[in-house]
């Protein structure tokens, strides 16, 4: 008895379902790429929150 | 089973389908004015952010390229030179190009913005608002001027990667626009020339169809000629340079010269040579708008090895 089995739709599909596979990887490889860089670049996050503190006093 | 993924003919969608839905050979210009348009910008952008913005400018493209051939599916059937797109030989239904293009329109301007800033996305969502609805819905069935107008949106690529890097619209964004505009009608009319029946079958306004191949050929001239001073106005700012210029002479000789040997061709000498003339006008155009974009690049990497050239006129809007 197997506890998987393939449906032959998988078979069929399997080089799409690679392909969108290898998309949405890259595609989240590509946002933590984004935010890495963004997050080093971190002056672009500090917008002024009512509340005074040593950098705006620079 | 969703019926989204299944072509019209019943057989799943192949992912090659999908990127012909995308017109991977308009793709291939907008990435590479963009990429220009990012790199000639006088401001630095982290490498990761530059690809990222390069890569959704194109998926922009892509999507209104899917969305084009969503809407013209019932003309694209008709012509010879469309007929094997995905949606008309049936192996993309309309409603997944729909689906795909409009995802992917929302998808590139939302990251587009994340990745550089909400003017180059807004210019981003502009570029497909005018090519699928002003140029795709309106224009192209409406007026001999479609490619005309329409050409706005292929010419923005290069002043969406300039507003990518610098957040702003200059004079030089503006002046690269302005050569795609010139250069498209000619590119288009030099192929609606050898391909005019499709149009006229069709149904397609084409300068061509509406007005004859003489008046087409007359324009051609008429527009090469007008692109000459538009590509020395760049030779002469702040991101022109002496390879440009040179480019510029060389490329504006040869396309004032093929434009002149097209307007004084008549449609028996096409049909001798099968339109031989009008074929290579439209290869060259292609080279053409290469060439002076490989110019400006060329151009922007001596000033960053060497540094500004001396008593080069970089003039500016007044």
């Amino acid at each position: 008895m197997t506890f998987f089995r393939e449906h032959e739709l998988h078979i069929r599909r399997r080089r799409r379902n690679a392909w969108v596979a290898g998309a949405l990887g890259c595609f989240a490889l590509l946002v933590f790429g984004i935010t890495v860089v963004k997050m080093s670049d971190g002056h672009l996050m500090e917008g002024f929150d009512h509340a005074v503190r040593p950098s705006l006093l620079e | 089973m969703s019926e989204t993924v299944v072509a019209k003919d019943g057989s799943d969608v192949e992912m090659r389908d999908v990127v012909a839905l995308l017109k991977p050979r308009v793709m291939s210009l907008v990435v590479f004015t963009a990429a220009v348009g990012i790199i000639a910008a006088p401001a630095p952008m982290h490498p990761i952010l530059a690809m990222s913005s390069i890569l959704f400018i194109a998926v922009g493209a892509g999507a209104s390229g899917a969305l084009n051939m969503w809407w013209d599916a019932d003309i694209d059937a008709l012509m010879n030179r469309t007929r094997n797109r995905p949606i008309p030989s049936g192996k993309v239904a309309r409603e997944d190009a729909v689906l795909i293009g409009g995802f992917l329109s929302g998808l590139s301007v939302m990251m587009l913005g994340l990745a550089s800033n909400y003017i180059a996305a807004g210019l981003l969502a502009f570029t497909i608002f005018f090519y699928v609805v002003i140029y795709t819905m309106f224009l192209k069935r409406l007026t001999p001027q479609n490619i005309v107008i329409g050409g706005a949106a292929g010419a923005l690529p290069p002043v969406i990667g300039w507003a990518a890097v610098t957040g702003t619209i200059a004079w030089e964004g503006v002046l690269m626009f302005l050569l795609i505009f010139v250069w498209t009608p000619p590119h288009f009319w030099s192929l609606a020339l050898f391909s005019n029946e499709d149009y006229a079958k069709a149904e397609v306004p084409m300068l061509t169809v509406t007005h004859g191949t003489v008046a087409t050929r007359r324009n051609i001239f008429v527009y090469s000629l007008l692109l000459i001073p538009v590509s020395l106005l760049l030779a002469v700012s702040s991101i022109g340079g002496p390879i440009y210029l040179a480019v510029a002479i060389v490329m504006n000789a040869a396309f004032a010269l093929r434009a002149w040997m097209i307007v004084t061709r008549g449609d028996r000498d096409c049909r001798a040579d099968g339109w031989l003339a009008e074929r290579r006008f439209f290869r060259l155009s292609l080279t053409y708008l290469f060439a002076m974009f490989a110019g400006l690049a060329a151009d922007t990497a001596l000033r960053s090895a060497f540094g500004e050239f001396p008593h080069w006129p970089a003039w500016t809007w007044p």
